[in-house]
């Protein structure tokens, strides 16, 4: 049978009240106690799963109701869960004093006071309730994050609609998961500060995003979260397009990484439009559509999250090596490989980035020769008729690489440096001195952007990292694979992206958020000294529909 | 007429922010309050409440006043008088007064006498007892009856040739100001106003020509008496409150009292109309022998305190009171009361600036509207009386006003202004 008690007056979240429900389920002589608001849909729900009683239709969304499930026909039993509740709310009370003083309101108009410059609302209220708080702070210029699920499509349109119109966004409903200006908002994982924006419509595809990405030794600038029906037809990608506006215009986000599942076509074609439109590089994943082309422009797109972590943690490599190089003046590129295979694929990889055909003769080593660009094996037999190969004699090559300062037309250097048993002694130091000799022939006018990649490992006679550091040393940009590589040489040819004069969006230059539901979510913020108000939401009027009305013409 | 609730709220705060309310003199009940001028009147606490439905300590605050009035000779002759209806009963508030716990008031008591300089109105009190058995906790005994007969025949005769040396009286806003610096929050804590007032009177008591026992006696009992403040504090408010009450329009709460049975509350835009809801159980610290289970239901005139804003709103005034707030108080506790209330009041009072609050002005302009929509109720620090008459005071804590009488003052004024839900 049903035992119950409502407790008057005293409003806790959902996930607290949850966290007491399973405690007090605990208790001797019970079978499941069930703990929740007296709002509406919690009390069908009390109905639904058989912990309806009586006692409970005068309960207002303000009252915490308890129904007691036992065979016990003794009623002392909600004397005692009675005490177990008080003292569990209490260890909650006690348990958010200490450290510092989180700022606390019960009302809109109070957390506005305490916090004037916040920009960000972060709802995780009951869904029937999220709606016209999430109105209620756009009304006041602030974005929005709901975390709330259970809000009508209808609802969300409507929000997402005001919100473009007033140059805000509405992150969800359902959206589990942000990471803005350093600001963790519900579920976010700590990732060192980087130049990756990430987009994700799902929760846990920003975090395993963010932490793939963290894992290949990159880090994020800002992770926006839209919810789950974002990209459904009904709302159009709202909240996407908003959201790649926002890096777009975002200086730190150099690289963005998108990632949800199979939108509605019509919404694909609306986003893919606009990522082409942005100019930046951008890994697209939407999970589980077979993508026509790997590479559509500036648009990556990945089949997994790893990949797309791994594509966007190599592109935003490609991005720090570029902004470390002069613009070159040559528009031209020029690959001079010791090792064939390197060379293939190079040409193969280099064809694909600029839409041209690779070399298929393999005339004279010619791995690649189309509109001026070039990719040769110099291991070929035409640099070796009479000559060691050049991993053992670089002179064949440092010739090439020499004749280059007759050819300012050519911009890029592309190389590798092989390394191991059977190879030069120490072939990072003879390219570092032609490719020292070949820059200042060419003139400070004609600058050289030389890219190698280093094939060997470190236990190799010459030394991994050794050779590096002696090709670094010398100007060399030093890439971890040739797709980097020949990412970097085609970023370095292509013109920088125009169009994106677009203002940085403020809401990316720091959050101030006032956070409405669960107060775990406020201290996270506070941990991370984001300011943050703490608003503890109840209901207007405890819930009276025909109060709330009054106070509403009462002015 | 003001042209919306907010113009008529501000009126009524402007109101309340010039009053500067001067404690004049002291004078009997009967010289002062026409209504107890002749038969068998008292005044009480809270909204109108008869014989039948008064608790215990009130009871007992009655069968005092009967014998004090010699209207009854005994503790039976009086509760006869009480019980067959012989005796009339007005709520102090109907007669610009106010009464401390019980609020039993007759008409050969002394009151103090609060002027309010500039709107010109009076508002009146009983002077403080002291503590242990005392009339308004409901004890009647023969010492209780003593020390009543000295009040006044003694102690006022004595405030009121003092009170006649200065000019317009004294200045409790000037006090006040200064008292809420020193930890007062005016309802738990008058020590600092009560302290600050005796610097005042103490030099003018001793060049009273008067008898030198006497004098001592006074200074004496004005010495230990911790909260004699308490009950000018109470009058200032009332003082205050009316004064903003006169605008007649908006949702400003004027009064919040209780008589043991209901809390009642005026609001300013409904005049004298009474809002009443079942009042609660203070809850807080007992003195060694009682307990929770002995403690009376709310009773008292003193709420005026919060309803101007101080007391239970101006926790964070008082460190030294913070323990009250539940057993896990401490000062971020009475932080979060005062905080809490902020959100329910309109504006802040910049003549009591609190320092252990950043010097932010105490509260004012307690709105019944915000009540309702926030579901915040007023926190009222009180003293404890015990359920039974005569036994007296048992604990002090703090207790919640009920929200149904904010929620059917808001929807009486929505009827008369014809709004519709």
């Amino acid at each position: 049978m049903i035992h119950a008690f409502i407790k008057k007056g005293s409003f806790q979240d959902s996930v607290s009240l949850m966290l007491i429900s399973r405690k007090l389920s605990d208790s001797p002589n019970v079978e499941e106690i069930s703990v929740m608001m007296g709002t509406p849909a919690n009390k069908s729900l009390l109905e639904v799963t058989g912990f309806w009683h009586p006692q409970f239709s005068s309960a207002t969304p303000n009252d915490i109701c308890v129904a007691i499930k036992t065979d016990s026909a003794n009623d002392s039993i909600t004397e005692q869960i009675g005490a177990a509740l008080d003292a569990a709310l209490k260890a909650i009370a006690q348990g958010q004093q200490g450290g510092k003083h989180l700022l606390k309101a019960r009302s809109w108009r109070m957390a506005r006071q305490k916090l004037p410059q916040a920009n960000m609302v972060l709802i995780s209220i009951a869904g029937e309730y999220a709606a016209g708080l999430a109105d209620q702070a756009l009304e006041d210029g602030c974005n929005v994050m709901m975390f709330s699920d259970n809000v009508s499509v209808e609802q969300e349109v409507a929000l997402k609609t005001k919100a473009r119109s007033k140059g805000l966004i509405v992150m969800g409903p359902d959206c589990g998961t942000a990471n803005i200006a350093g600001a963790p908002m519900a579920f976010a994982n700590i990732a060192p500060k980087g130049n990756i924006g990430i987009i994700g419509a799902s929760g846990t595809g920003i975090q395993e995003l963010t932490s793939q990405v963290t894992l290949a030794g990159q880090g994020i600038s800002h992770a926006i979260g839209l919810g789950g029906r974002d990209l459904s037809a009904e709302v159009g990608g709202i909240s996407a397009i908003s959201a790649l506006r926002m890096l777009a215009a975002d200086p730190h986000s150099q690289v963005l990484a998108f990632v949800s599942k199979p939108p509605a076509e019509a919404v694909r074609q609306r986003i893919i439009e606009e990522m082409k439109s942005l100019g930046k590089p951008i890994v697209a994943l939407f999970l589980g559509a077979k993508a026509p082309f790997k590479q559509d422009g500036n648009i990556t797109f990945a089949a997994t999250l790893d990949e797309a972590a791994r594509l966007a943690a190599m592109l935003a490599h490609v991005q720090q090596m570029a902004a470390q190089q002069p613009a070159v003046c040559g528009s031209k590129i020029s690959g001079l490989y010791a090792g064939g295979t390197l060379a293939a694929e190079c040409a193969m990889l280099l064809a694909d980035r600029l839409g041209v055909e690779a070399d298929s003769t393999h005339q004279q080593g010619s791995m690649l020769n189309a509109e001026g660009h070039r990719i040769i094996d110099m291991g070929d037999d035409f640099y070796t008729q009479g000559k060691p190969h050049p991993m053992i004699d670089p002179s064949t090559r440092n010739q090439e690489i020499a004749r280059l300062a007759q050819q300012p037309e050519v911009g890029v250097l592309l190389l590798d440096v092989v390394i191991g048993y059977g190879a030069q002694e120490d072939p990072a130091r003879s390219l570092a001195d032609t490719v020292k000799r070949v820059r200042a022939n060419r003139g400070a006018a004609h600058p050289l952007a030389v890219i190698a990649t280093v094939t060997g490992t470190e236990q190799d006679p010459q030394q991994r990292s050794k050779q590096i550091a002696t090709l670094a040393e010398a100007g060399i940009s030093v890439m971890n694979s040739l797709p980097e590589a020949v990412a970097l040489a085609s970023q370095l040819i292509t013109p920088p992206p125009v169009g994106i004069t677009d203002p940085i969006p403020p809401l990316l230059a720091g959050l101030s958020v006032i956070n409405a539901g669960l107060r775990s979510f406020a201290d996270d913020l506070q941990t991370n000294e984001i300011p943050v108000v703490h608003y503890q939401w109840a209901p207007v009027a405890g819930g009276n529909q025909r109060l709330a009305n009054i106070l509403k013409n009462l002015k | 007429m003001y042209a919306s609730i907010e113009q008529a709220n501000a009126a009524v705060i402007a109101r309340i922010r010039e009053a500067r309310p001067h404690w004049q003199t002291v004078d009997l009940a009967k010289n002062l309050i026409p209504q107890l001028a002749q038969g068998r009147k008292l005044l009480h606490a809270g909204p109108p409440v008869a014989w039948q439905e008064m608790s215990g300590p009130v009871r007992g605050a009655c069968i005092g006043a009967c014998l004090f009035e010699q209207w009854a000779s005994s503790e039976q002759q009086a509760l006869a008088l009480l019980e067959n209806g012989e005796i009339e009963f007005i709520p102090c508030h109907n007669v610009s007064a106010v009464g401390p716990m019980g609020g039993i008031t007759s008409a050969n008591m002394p009151l103090v006498v609060i002027k309010n300089l500039v709107h010109g109105n009076y508002a009146y009190c009983n002077m403080n007892e002291g503590i242990g058995k005392v009339m308004r906790f409901g004890a009647y005994g023969p010492d209780v009856q003593a020390r009543l007969c000295w009040m006044r025949d003694s102690l006022a005769p004595v405030l009121k040739d003092v009170l006649a040396t200065f000019v317009d009286g004294i200045d409790l806003t000037a006090i006040m100001a200064q008292a809420i610096t020193m930890g007062d929050e005016f309802h738990q804590r008058n020590i600092a106003a009560s302290a600050l007032l005796m610097r005042q009177l103490a030099p003018e008591i001793s060049l009273l020509e008067r008898d030198k026992i006497e004098l001592v006696k006074v200074m004496q009992f004005l010495s230990i008496t911790d909260q004699f403040f308490l009950n000018l504090a109470m009058a200032y408010c009332k003082a205050a409150m009316d004064a903003g009450a006169e605008i007649k329009q908006g949702t400003i709460v004027t009064v919040m009292t209780r008589n043991g049975k209901n809390f009642g509350i005026k609001i300013s835009g409904m005049g004298d109309k009474w809002f009443t809801a079942p009042v609660n159980t203070p809850e807080g610290l007992f003195f060694s022998g009682f307990n929770q289970a002995d403690a009376n239901p709310d009773i008292g005139d003193s709420a005026i305190t919060e309803t101007f804003g101080i007391g239970g709103a101006a926790m964070v005034a008082a460190p030294g009171v913070t323990r009250f707030v539940g057993a896990a108080g401490g000062m971020s506790a009475a932080t979060d009361i005062s905080e809490e209330m902020a959100e329910i009041y309109l504006e802040r009072n910049m003549m009591l600036q609190i320092p252990t609050w950043d010097f932010q002005g105490a509260c004012l302009g307690l709105d019944a509207r915000r009540v309702v929509e926030t579901g915040i109720t007023p926190l009222i620090n009180t003293g404890i009386a015990h359920r039974e008459a005569g036994i007296g005071q048992i604990g002090a804590g703090t207790v919640r006003a009920p929200l149904g009488c904010f929620e059917k003052a808001i929807e009486a004024l929505a009827e008369k202004l014809g709004i519709s839900a």
